[in-house]
């Protein structure tokens, strides 16, 4: 029953590959014979099964009429790869409309950015110098966060005096206070850190904490009722209930992390995506400006799947909320 | 019942009040709440709502303190919260990040229990209620049902000498809380605890209770005790007896008119 079941999952995941896997989809009473060398019926599942992933492929292309009980259901990557088809087709309109073509050269000539870009010694430097400095700013954001988070979902006291902070520095654009670090810390690395750090601590403390004070009450008195002390409610009911809110917190940080890039890397950095995207803006040159573009939005894009990925796997107790 | 009186009561309250403050007005949740529980008594609970029967449970439960007044275990006074008061929430309030034998084994951990020891032990309060084969799972995959079956292993894991009940089958259907109520029951007279159970239902206080209290509103007061003179073993065929239907009679129209009144 279990190879039955095995088959049939495989079935739905892995198309036309089921066809060399030589397990019956269904017992009838030839079927026992199976791995005896039945060649026939081996010949018959093989036919079935071509069947089966042939009626699906046509049902993706709408060309078989759908019976409402047996809809099928397209599979997340392939619905990716039409967003991404549909993405390309927008991109080509707005390179043929002169209005926008100048802001959105087509994408052999973007792609062809690449190589030029690699020549004059800067996309690498580039990408490792944003990425350092992302890298270290969300990292010393989040640490400062999380424990400012819980102190103040804690004490009342620490809670009235940092909230009313927090909601006016986080509605300053940070280029607006740049300058006034970089007059502090200097130029260099060290500015571009406390930016992200500023900016990304902001974002997850405001998370995190919120998080918290929605904690289901319950389970704290449950949790003191059957005899737990305050650090057993911390350790073993506070952490993880509030794991879920800490995740959130670490993907929109992620988010916010390189969404201030531009501004971080304006207190004259030596090279960075945000840095050089700034310096191509000067003499209007489109072409590599689109692609570095599109370097942080594919980064971004890696990060969020990849957290979303910690996600399920660390929290896969919750209730999801069916959409 | 004339013995039962004569035992020193498991649990008094006297006197108690609760009050509850608001900006501007105050709302008097309990008033002269005087009630004296037996060692290893059935207590049922029923009252309209806003009577303040989950309040009543709450402080009982220490959760918060009273106003005025005070309740003794054994004789001592209650402060704040106790192991030897288990509860059974009516939303179950288990652990979601835990394994049903993992919710279990938190409560026998709370004991001293050393992790290995705990997850043999909790084996023995899973088969309680049935859910052995459920282990491994977590809540969010077992049926409203079954979560509170968790709860109530978990409660009764933790060894209380007195289990306060707010509602525990009160988000279940029709058959499952027969089955539940019929459970429970075999888990009392096996077992032997001190039960406060609160509903809503007047015909689950009459089946499982040996007696009931009628609380009124307005303030929250205690209106009536009534005996509940059917014997155990009882099971779901009680309901179709005279009996059964005269204290149904008796305890609907007690708190149907206390509801009337509220309404006024």
């Amino acid at each position: 029953m279990e190879i039955t079941n095995f088959t049939r999952a495989f079935d739905e995941k892995a198309g036309l590959f089921l066809v060399i896997l030589p397990f019956p989809t269904k017992a009838g009473d030839k079927s026992s014979h199976f791995f005896c060398g039945n060649i026939y019926n081996m010949l018959f599942h093989i036919k079935r099964s071509v069947e089966n992933q042939l009626k699906k492929v046509w049902s993706y292309m709408g060309m078989e009429k759908k019976k409402k009980s047996e809809k099928v259901k397209i599979p997340s990557w392939v619905w990716l790869l039409i967003s991404f088809a549909a993405a390309l087709v927008v991109w080509t309109i707005l390179s043929i409309i002169p209005a926008t073509s100048r802001s959105f050269p087509n994408i052999i000539v973007t792609i062809q950015q690449i190589p030029v870009m690699i020549e004059r010694g800067v996309l690498f430097t580039d990408i490792a110098s944003s990425l350092i400095s992302v890298i270290c700013g969300y990292l010393i954001g989040f640490a400062i966060a999380l424990p400012v988070a819980i102190l103040m979902a804690w004490y009342l006291p620490v809670r009235n005096i940092l909230q009313p902070w927090i909601v006016f520095i986080r509605n300053i654009p940070p280029l607006a206070y740049v300058p006034l670090i970089v007059i502090a810390a200097g130029v260099g690395r060290k500015p571009q850190i406390i930016v992200i750090a500023i900016a990304t601590f902001l974002t997850m403390c405001i998370t995190i904490f919120q998080g918290i004070l929605n904690i289901d009450n319950t389970l704290i008195y449950a949790a003191r009722i059957l005899g737990a002390s305050d650090k057993d409610i911390f350790v073993r009911v506070l952490a993880p209930a509030s794991l879920p809110f800490i995740l959130t917190a670490v993907r929109l940080g992620a988010a916010t992390a390189l969404t201030t890039l531009i501004a971080a890397e304006s207190t004259g950095a030596m090279a960075g995506l945000g840095m050089r995207i700034r310096s191509l803006n000067s003499n209007y040159d489109t072409k590599p400006m689109l692609l570095y573009i599109i370097i942080i939005g594919i980064i971004g894009l890696v990060v969020e799947k990849l957290i979303i990925m910690a996600e399920r796997k660390l929290t896969a107790w919750q209730e999801t909320r069916k959409v | 019942m004339a013995e039962e009186v004569e035992n020193k009561p498991k649990i008094q309250i006297r006197d108690l009040c609760k009050v509850f403050k608001s900006r501007d007005r105050e709302v008097v949740a309990l008033k002269d709440i005087n009630l004296d529980i037996a060692e290893n008594e059935f207590l049922t609970v029923v009252g309209p709502s806003g009577c303040g029967k989950s309040t009543l449970l709450n402080i009982i439960a220490g959760l918060f303190p009273p106003t005025s007044g005070m309740i003794t275990l054994d004789g001592r006074e209650i402060k704040g919260i106790g192991r030897e008061r288990g509860v059974v929430f009516q939303q179950y309030a288990l652990f979601p990040w835990l394994t049903v034998i993992k919710n279990v084994c938190f409560a026998l951990e709370m004991r001293g229990f050393s992790k290995e020891d705990a997850e043999k032990e909790a084996i023995k309060y899973l088969d309680m209620v049935n859910l052995v084969e459920f282990k491994d799972h977590y809540p969010k995959e077992l049926s409203g049902g079954m979560k509170q079956r968790v709860a109530i292993a978990r409660a009764y894991a933790a060894e209380p000498e007195i289990l306060l009940m707010d509602e525990p089958f009160g988000a279940l259907d029709a058959q499952t809380r027969t089955q539940l109520q019929v459970e429970l029951l075999n888990t009392w007279e096996k077992e032997q605890k001190t039960c406060f159970f609160i509903t809503h239902d007047v015909e689950e206080a009459i089946l499982l209770g040996q007696r009931c209290i009628i609380m009124g509103t307005h303030p929250g007061r205690i209106k009536r005790i009534v005996d509940i003179d059917i014997p155990y073993p009882r099971g779901p065929e009680v309901r179709l007896t005279p009996e059964f239907n005269e204290l149904k009679n008796l305890l609907w129209s007690e708190v149907y008119t206390e509801f009337l009144e509220n309404r006024k």
